[in-house]
């Protein structure tokens, strides 16, 4: 498909901003009508913010959004939505209590000529809709009985009910089975035939060589190439997603490890990760690469007790151990610091002080009453060790930046004194600055002895400070390397699920 | 779409009419499990005492009925927004002496123009309410139940220890609440009549059904453009409305109104919309359902009286009802779940 009529979408030289974070530079991308483009990038690169800008969410801080031909500015989802722009989000938005029918036409019910819904011909034209697609759903079924392939189908049964010229799908094959991949893929080629274009935002390679004609690679909010798939290569992909320089470089005090102190063996929790097996020494940090949606979360879960594996082992110390709930495993000396600080790791209306003797509040309390003095002791002295900066210990740690936010985290899990540190995205959301010190700490934290799992979708972090290099792919383990023989595109094509056929030789 | 209904003839719908039918069958459920219960309840009660079996006994129900029914109406529009209004027992109350000392000052008060007083009260009592969920982004069970409390506030202030009674106020205020059409009180026929006209809004307008969406999932409502803030703030302003109307209703029936009238209703109409299966989370539930509901709990209340059983009971009893109601409602969702999951992968 060689550049067909006019563009249908074109973006040129958007850029925006949130807060202080420049997540788009200048962008330009253009959507043809019959032509499947794909959108990549590493986590954060910014496609999730095209799609929103696309869908009428967000507003570019500059730039020009050209609709058939026709400068527009899309204030809103139901402007974006009239002009032809149908989004499937990476979470469906569907009202799981109404049925399938219902779900494709809210807002645009059918009526009769007294202004009823008629429900009749709603059906009946949501079923040659679904049929059109090759698609078996019952539109009497309410949504929240379907799986989240079938909601998908819902949402673009809505789109083409809508007559959309242009589909942005984002990720939409994240959540789903290799087998409904194959039967939404043969609808998407459906679409791609009557002239829809579509914007196919994708993590996984071999997908995109599957289905799109074109490509456009985004990196740190850049588009740094668009070109027809035939002319590139999944290699000249991911050079162009992760040729980033290191900018920083971090410290990693080197630190001879001691004896295995977790030892997991074939882990499975079905549905979500595969016989995942590893080995963390003291003083040892392992990485754990891959994409969002990986497994590497999930894994993290199981460790700590919060999610229950169906098959292997986690061994302690050499002792097998039965992860029941979060307080075994503290009990054999692992600590847990969650990816969302605001969700599950601080209380923000607490002070500095309570937040980090939150975790041990029966060692600082006597009969049910908290110790205060002793309390504020431990804090000052966590305070001083990891440099919070703060008005002092009672400050409310909601005032704190982003970066000393996650210092009252660690310090919360360090008063336990653990002996196995999970780290979940340590350094996400939180400025340079504090990411060095971070970084710092978490190294000084080795070599006093700890075993860290350093979960980071920031791959020069990952390659910097672990001394082993684990990459996920979607549930598996794809590949280990040690930090010496580790570079960014090794493990960007092991994330991607393509070493077999990329590094192999 | 013309491709579409072409290749629609090609592929063969397969309708599944069984299917459909189980589906839909399934979601009466609750209203036909609420049929049974009601029906069992007259059936056992009737046997043993047979003046409960009367006409004028069922009437009586009904009455009792009628006032909560139509608060209930209100109710469940504002819940199906994944809202909740604490604060309707307080404008029934408010109206109701607004309107039956209304007419105690002036006998010669038109009677038409005293309803609508009433309605105008409680139109603007939910209108606050409304502007306080919408516009002052409150949460509606925290800003409900601070003007549960303000809305009894400034009933007392305004009646000042008084009292109305019927001697005060014209039969003509009176009557309508009584006087029979076909038999069957005016009263009666105002619930009936409000609950067809809503009951078949939520069904078959767009605005209804938008009710429903903003209940199910808000943020996908505001993503298919449904205008959510002015819904749910309509919602509560007709909640306020019908609490207005049942307010006059309450003083033509009832006649004596102190300035404590209604306290209390409203957590009566909330059981009432609970136990006819409206989900108190928003997105489903029915007016057939809520008034159900209402007539369930009114029929428990009269049987125990009927069977000399203690008032004491009553409150323990209603309680039991919301419990199995809510607890089978939670089981059902699950079943219908599980039923249309295997469907799938026969």
């Amino acid at each position: 498909m060689t550049e067909p009529s006019e563009p249908i979408v074109e973006l040129a030289g958007i850029t925006k901003q949130f807060g202080t974070v420049q997540v788009l530079r200048g962008v330009d991308l253009s959507l043809y009508p019959g032509e499947v483009h794909a959108l990549v990038g590493e986590n954060g690169a910014g496609k999730s913010t095209l799609v929103k800008l696309l869908a009428g969410i967000h507003r570019p801080g500059a730039g020009v959004i050209k609709i058939g031909g026709k400068e527009v500015e899309l204030h809103n989802p139901i402007q974006a939505r009239h002009l032809g722009i149908a989004v499937i989000h990476q979470e469906p938005t569907l009202f799981p209590d109404l049925n399938v029918a219902e779900n494709v036409y809210m807002g645009r019910h059918p009526r009769d000529r007294f202004g009823r819904v008629d429900w009749k011909r709603m059906y009946r034209e949501v079923e040659q809709l679904l049929a059109s697609l090759g698609v078996h759903l019952n539109v009497y079924a309410p949504v929240q009985g379907l799986s989240v392939a079938d909601q998908q189908l819902v949402e673009i049964a809505k789109a083409l009910s809508l007559d959309s010229r242009v589909l942005i799908m984002d990720e939409p094959t994240a959540a789903l089975s290799a087998h409904e991949v194959h039967e939404l893929f043969a609808i998407v080629r459906q679409l791609r035939e009557r002239g829809v274009a579509i914007l196919f935002v994708s993590h996984r390679l071999e997908e995109i060589f599957e289905l799109a004609q074109r490509v456009t690679v985004l990196r740190d909010g850049v588009r740094v190439a668009t070109a027809p798939i035939s002319e590139l290569t999944t290699e000249e992909i991911i050079r162009q997603m992760v040729g980033r320089a290191l900018e920083t470089l971090y410290p990693k005090s080197a630190v001879e490890p001691g004896e295995v102190i977790l030892d997991v063996r074939h882990l499975t929790r079905t549905g979500t990760f595969e016989d995942v097996s590893f080995q963390v020494r003291r003083g040892e940090i392992l990485g754990f690469a891959g994409l969002v949606g990986a497994g590497r979360t999930e894994v993290a879960r199981v460790v700590f007790g919060i999610d229950r594996a169906d098959a292997g082992e986690i061994r302690i110390g050499g002792k097998l151990v039965q992860m029941h709930s979060p307080k075994t495993a503290m009990n054999y000396g692992i600590a847990y610091v969650p990816e969302d600080r605001h969700q599950h790791g601080l209380v923000m209306d607490f002070s500095i002080a309570r937040n980090m003797t939150l975790p041990i509040l029966r060692q600082t309390s006597l009969l049910g009453l908290v110790n205060q003095r002793r309390e504020r002791e431990i804090a000052k002295d966590y305070s001083a060790q990891l440099q919070v900066r703060s008005s002092g210990i009672d400050q409310l740690v909601k005032a704190l930046s982003g970066g000393n936010q996650q210092k009252v985290v660690l310090a919360k899990w360090l008063i336990t004194n653990p002996s196995v540190l999970i780290l979940d995205e340590p350094t996400r959301g939180i400025d340079v600055g504090s990411k060095a010190e971070v970084h710092r700490i978490v190294s000084e934290l080795a070599s006093k002895g700890l075993a860290i799992m350093l979960i980071s979708s920031d791959l020069p972090e990952v390659l910097a400070m672990a001394d082993r290099v684990l990459v996920m792919h979607e549930g598996r383990i794809a590949a280990e390397f040690t930090h010496a023989d580790v570079d960014q595109e090794k493990v960007m094509f092991a994330a991607t699920g393509q070493v077999t056929n990329g590094y192999s030789q | 779409m013309a491709t579409a209904s072409k290749q629609a003839q090609k592929t063969s719908t397969t309708p599944r009419r069984t299917g459909n039918r189980l589906v839909v069958l399934v979601s009466r459920v609750r209203e036909l499990g609420l049929l049974v219960v009601l029906l069992l309840i007259v059936l056992v009660v009737g046997v043993q005492v047979p003046q409960f079996f009367t006409l004028s006994n069922m009437i009586q129900i009904l009455l009792s009925v009628s006032i909560l029914a139509i608060v209930a109406i209100g109710e469940t529009l504002v819940i199906l927004t994944r809202n909740v209004d604490l604060s309707v027992g307080s404008v029934v109350g408010f109206s109701a002496f607004l309107v039956a000392n209304t007419f105690k000052q002036n006998p010669h008060t038109n009677l038409l123009l005293g309803i609508l007083l009433g309605c105008a009260l409680g139109l603007l009592l939910g209108a606050i309410n409304g502007l306080i969920v919408t516009w002052g982004r409150v949460p509606a069970i925290v800003a409900t139940l601070g003007t549960l409390y303000a809305y009894r506030g400034f009933d007392f202030l305004y009646a000042g220890g008084n009292q109305v009674s019927a001697s005060d106020v014209p039969d003509s205020f009176l009557s309508l609440a009584t006087t029979p059409l076909l038999g069957i009180p005016l009263l009666i026929w105002f619930a009936v009549l409000l609950a067809i006209i809503f009951g078949f809004l939520l069904r078959s307008s767009r605005t209804g059904r938008e009710l429903y969406a903003i209940g199910s999932n808000p943020d996908a409502a505001r993503l298919v453009g449904i205008r959510s803030d002015l819904l749910v703030f309509g919602a509560f302003a007709i909640a306020g409305l019908l609490s207005g109307f049942a307010g006059v209703l309450w003083g033509a029936r009832f006649a004596t109104v102190d300035a404590t009238a209604a306290s209390g209703l409203e957590l009566l109409v909330i059981a009432a919309v609970v136990v006819g299966g409206v989900n108190i989370f928003g997105g489903s539930g029915s007016i057939v359902g809520a008034m159900l509901g209402a007539i369930v709990l009114s029929t428990i209340d009269n049987s125990l009286s009927f069977l000399r059983v203690s008032q004491f009971w009553l409150q323990a009893i209603d309680g039991a009802a919301i419990l199995i109601a809510v607890t089978l409602d939670a089981f059902i969702t699950r079943w219908v779940q599980h039923l249309l999951i295997t469907r799938r992968q026969r």
